[in-house]
């Protein structure tokens, strides 16, 4: 071989370097026959890496139920699921994490995470229509944690602002355990004609292969190996495994590859995410069990004298690899030259399933493709877990030891300006969140969002929902849980539970104790999946979101969710809508205030059990709720989450500016009633010219049900005590997170 | 009668205005890609429109690179010449770096982009955007944007006064011009002006955005209307009477 140093044999040392281990070194000189080579093995650490291989996750993940009658592409075989919508429409979908580069750069982190979930839509063919997105973080008093959240912000904002996607829903938590790893997981939802998708796949020995979109750069060289490792204070120097955004590229990316997959020419396309060059090309030709020559000095670059292991890679962003068909090659060009953008050959397709990777005239690596990839030779690994102490001390916990307060609605005051419940305005008024003009949602609030579908009557009700808190918990009901409330969401907005993409952000895999909590999380989440008939069609998996200092995140299981609505004039919101409207909730109120929001703040309990579930509760309460809304008997649904049924009423209240009178639960301790977090309950209103018929249905379910009151004037109004009027209530919700952000800046 | 919508490559509302007034308003409407060099099929019975977005990535001054395309010499020969043009949001910020409109649209005085629904007030019916309404009438329109905040030296503000060139302020629900309202610390609270011809028009705020049930608002179609009306009416058609919502 030559002097090139990246061209010499490599040393188990070097391996380690790269985060490989030894026996995964070993491995790779019994599948190459040989010791690899700086390139290869660098080639092979980011595909056997974590972030590519899923090797410490992947047996679990195949326990999750993957068929469901809407379901048209199951996990793993493409880029994102697919669900059919029928009229020969699909929704393509899929949520993803971008953790680590957020902890280190937020804005760049987060910009890149919505750029490389839109690319995983668009390169199947469809268009994005909606993004949402799911954030933790740590302590606000803390001023990273201030830098954190406005760098994520505005770098979400920025970039899909700029790139025209609405961002429609999300949530935002703030907990002491994401201090140094906060999470930032954003997802897509796109819509594609079934007979236009495109596949990453790449086949037809002589096929041209086109590299499209922005320039390589050295930015994010070793991201994916960067992802798979825990944030110690040296993270700082993997700095350049940041990539940076460039909305506008993403933009003329998007229509140039939609307008190209209409010309036919197109064989297979995946976007550049993790991994860059090396990822696209070997995936490609292992789903198509071909071979493919690759000549990297082709390749556009930022820089000059860029090395081949560089350009293999780099994570630049906007970027595509195309098998074209042979003869069709002028016709990809147009599209590209219309947009502005490369499109350059940089090899083709051969028999025989073997990748070489060439730098001029010089063959610098040489590997089968089936070998990198998952479900092919990348490792598989059975990881060992254990039952952490803290599971059976938080099963002790009894509330009869923690005294009711007597004074309740200061209680109410300062919950209802928790930064975990407090509205998020101050974050998402900095997204646009109507671009496209699909979301229904904006003058009429729902729990999940409603995306009509060009076009067509129907529409899509989209949420991302995971109370992290309750799966630390208890992994198992606590996954189950996360599942369930995204469905119930999308139930109470109208829809159809149709799939699931997951976004599974959790510790170090090799601690046994948050091993356990992936294990138990991804029973509850298989269990919850299966009950509600939502597959889970993809999603990622985040591990290494632990810290020397911190140690790990609440295990964080996002759900993302979609649902449909045949028609879309069937939705249902939130909001009060007359008064006089009865007031009525559906489901079991119980003496549960476990890992509730009033729990944590009032006797700063840390461990206690996840609130009561049951998943059959569950089931009945989404078929009443169904039957309602199809019976037209109702005028607003919201479930119950964080904060309990106090908050419920007063998001509902002020959404409709309207006040309410109850009577709470004399079966339950009046704590437990306002704002216990107990499962599967929905507050709904019901005109009362309509509540005998009301009545009349909700005995024939199996859901409990009881009245609690009415809509009524300005006033919130609780067994018989003035507790103020919605707008002052509103007041103290609207302001409290923004109060919080201003005040620093004044400060500074 | 027929409406034109530029496409430049950031272009992100677009297909919203051509959805819009193709398939809400009923026009005839087609896409005009930036690196087009004339408006040749264009008649002073036609109106061109600028979409919101971020024409070519706007990471220097939004519009800036902009009105040097293609497109933007055939738009500025056809305002000239007296030709109609609207442009919204990003359209707006294009026309005044053209100089086809008078002052500009700089940061938000918080510096942060918003997105939200704000209202607001017609300030005259002379205009193509609002003369099927009402004076004082008080509009729901979504703004989304990150430099919106209009400016105009004092000379070119006392100008825009007394040749009524003011379209919209932003006020709040009951209509009242007030500093809260204002979403973005726009001169003044304005939010929509026309050029001293009378036929170039700017806007911050999203009517595209508020121009059907679906979406639970259709304040916006009343300014679809008017111009659609307005032009119409210079056709020598008989004049159609205003619908009402």
């Amino acid at each position: 071989m030559s002097s090139d140093a990246s061209l010499v044999p490599t040393t188990v040392e070097t391996a380690q370097q790269l985060g490989l281990r030894p026996e995964e070194f070993d491995q790779i000189k019994k599948i190459l026959g040989r010791v690899p080579n700086f390139t290869e093995l660098s080639i092979y650490s980011v595909m056997w890496s974590e972030h590519c291989s899923y090797k410490n996750s992947i047996k679990w993940l195949k326990t999750l139920p993957r068929k469901g009658k809407h379901l048209l592409v199951e996990a793993g075989e493409e880029n994102a699921g697919l669900i059919d919508l029928g009229d020969g429409l699909a929704c393509a979908f899929k949520i993803e994490s971008h953790n680590h580069p957020s902890a280190l750069e937020p804005y760049q982190g987060a910009a890149t995470g919505v750029g490389g979930i839109h690319r995983d839509i668009f390169t199947m063919g469809a268009r994005p229509i909606a993004a949402l997105n799911s954030l933790r973080f740590g302590d606000l008093e803390n001023d990273r944690t201030k830098y954190l959240l406005k760098g994520v912000v505005k770098g979400i904002g920025d970039y899909g602002n700029a790139f025209g996607v609405p961002t429609v829903a999300g949530e935002v938590y703030f907990d002491p355990v994401y201090q140094t790893n906060p999470l930032v997981n954003a997802m897509s939802v796109g819509i594609v004609k079934v007979n236009e998708t495109v596949s990453a796949t790449s086949h037809g020995a002589g096929n041209p292969v086109f590299i499209v979109g922005s320039a390589t750069g050295k930015d994010g060289i070793h991201g994916a190996a960067f992802a798979s490792k825990d944030i110690t204070k040296d993270s700082v120097n993997d700095l350049p495994a940041v990539q940076v955004g460039d909305p506008f590229q993403e933009k003329l990316l998007l229509e140039a590859t939609l307008e190209v997959i209409k010309t036919g020419a197109v064989v297979g396309m995946q976007d550049m995410g993790a991994a860059g060059i090396t990822c696209s090309t070997s995936e490609m030709s292992a789903k198509g069990k071909a071979g493919m020559k690759v000549w990297l000095d082709k390749v556009p670059t930022r820089q000059p004298n860029m090395k081949a292991w560089e350009i293999l890679l780099s994570e630049s962003q906007e970027r595509m690899l195309i098998v074209v068909k042979k003869g069709m090659e002028a016709e990809v060009k147009a599209v590209f030259d219309k947009w502005d953008l490369h499109c350059t050959q940089i090899g083709e397709v051969t028999d025989g399933g073997i990748i070489e990777y060439y730098m001029g005239s010089e063959l610098v690596g040489k590997i089968p493709a089936e070998s990198l990839v998952l479900g092919g030779g990348a490792p598989v690994y059975d990881r060992e877990f254990r039952e952490p102490a803290y599971y059976a001390s938080g099963k002790g916990f009894d509330m009869n030891y923690m005294q009711e307060p007597e004074d309740l609605k200061q209680v109410a005051e300062n919950l209802i300006q928790s930064l975990n419940i407090c509205s998020k305005k101050w974050v998402y008024e900095q997204y646009d969140s109507m671009v496209g003009i699909p979301n229904m949602s904006t003058n009429n609030p729902t729990d999940a969002a409603i995306i009509r579908i060009e076009d067509t009557n129907k529409a899509l009700a989209v949420t991302v929902d995971c109370n992290a808190r309750y799966v630390y918990a208890d992994p198992f009901v606590g996954a189950q849980i996360a599942v369930a409330e995204a469905a119930r969401n999308i139930v109470c907005s109208g829809g159809e539970p149709s799939g699931v993409t997951n976004c599974l952000n959790f510790g170090n895999p090799y601690n046994p104790e948050v091993y356990w909590q992936f294990v138990n999380a991804i029973k509850g989440m298989g269990k919850a999946c299966e009950a509600l008939g939502t597959p889970v069609t993809g999603g990622n998996v985040s591990f290494y979101n632990q810290s020397t200092d911190g140690g790990a995140v609440y295990p964080t299981p996002t759900i993302g969710m979609v649902g449909i609505l045949e028609n879309k004039y069937a939705t249902m919101s939130l909001n009060f809508k007359n008064d006089g409207d009865k007031i009525y909730l559906i489901g079991e109120n119980r003496d549960d205030i476990s890992s509730s929001q009033y729990l944590i703040q009032n006797f700063e309990v840390q461990n206690s059990p996840a609130p009561y579930f049951d998943i059959d509760e569950e089931l009945a309460l989404h078929k009443a709720i169904k039957a309602l809304i199809k019976s037209n008997l109702i005028n607003s649904a919201h479930d119950v989450s964080e904060g309990g049924i106090f908050v419920t009423l007063i998001e509902s209240a002020m959404a409709g500016g309207r006040g309410f009178n109850i009577e709470s639960d004399p079966n339950v301790r009046k704590d437990a009633f306002l704002f216990g977090e107990s499962q599967s309950r929905v507050i709904v209103t019901v005109p009362a010219d309509r509540e005998n018929a009301f009545i009349n249905l909700m005995m024939k379910q199996d859901s409990e049900f009881a009245v609690l009151g009415d809509v009524k004037g300005t006033q919130v109004i609780i067994d018989g005590q003035k507790w103020g009027t919605v707008n002052s209530w509103k007041e103290r919700y609207d302001n409290a997170l923004e109060s919080y952000l201003v005040a620093a800046e004044a400060e500074v | 009668m027929k409406f034109g919508v530029v496409v430049f490559p950031g272009s992100n509302c677009d297909r919203d205005m051509m959805h819009v007034l193709g398939n809400v308003m009923g026009q005839e409407v087609v896409s005009i890609f930036h690196k087009e060099t004339s408006l040749d099929g264009f008649t002073h019975r036609d109106c061109i429109i600028l979409p919101g977005g971020f024409s070519y990535g706007d990471y220097l001054r939004t519009g800036a690179i902009a009105r040097f395309s293609p497109v933007m010499s055939a738009v500025i020969d056809f305002a000239n010449n007296g030709g109609r043009v609207f442009g919204i949001c990003n359209g707006f910020q294009i026309l005044c770096e053209a100089g086809l409109l008078p002052g500009a649209l700089l940061r938000n005085n918080n510096m942060k982009y918003v997105c939200k629904n704000i209202y607001l007030k017609t300030q005259t019916r002379e205009s193509l955007l609002t003369q099927s309404m009402k004076p004082g009438t008080v509009l729901k329109v979504p703004i989304a944007h990150g430099d919106g905040r209009y400016y105009a030296d004092a000379a070119t503000l006392q100008q825009l006064k007394d040749n009524d060139q003011v379209i919209f302020r932003y006020c709040d629900a009951a209509g009242n011009i007030t500093d809260e309202a204002n979403p973005n610390g726009s001169l003044e609270n304005i939010a929509g002006i026309c050029n001293e011809g009378r036929n170039v028009y700017g806007m911050m705020p999203h009517p595209e955005r508020a121009s059907e049930e679906d979406l639970g608002n259709t304040d916006g179609r009343l300014i679809f209307q008017s111009l659609i009306e307005s032009v119409l009416s210079t056709e020598l058609e008989p004049r159609k009477a205003i619908s009402s919502y």
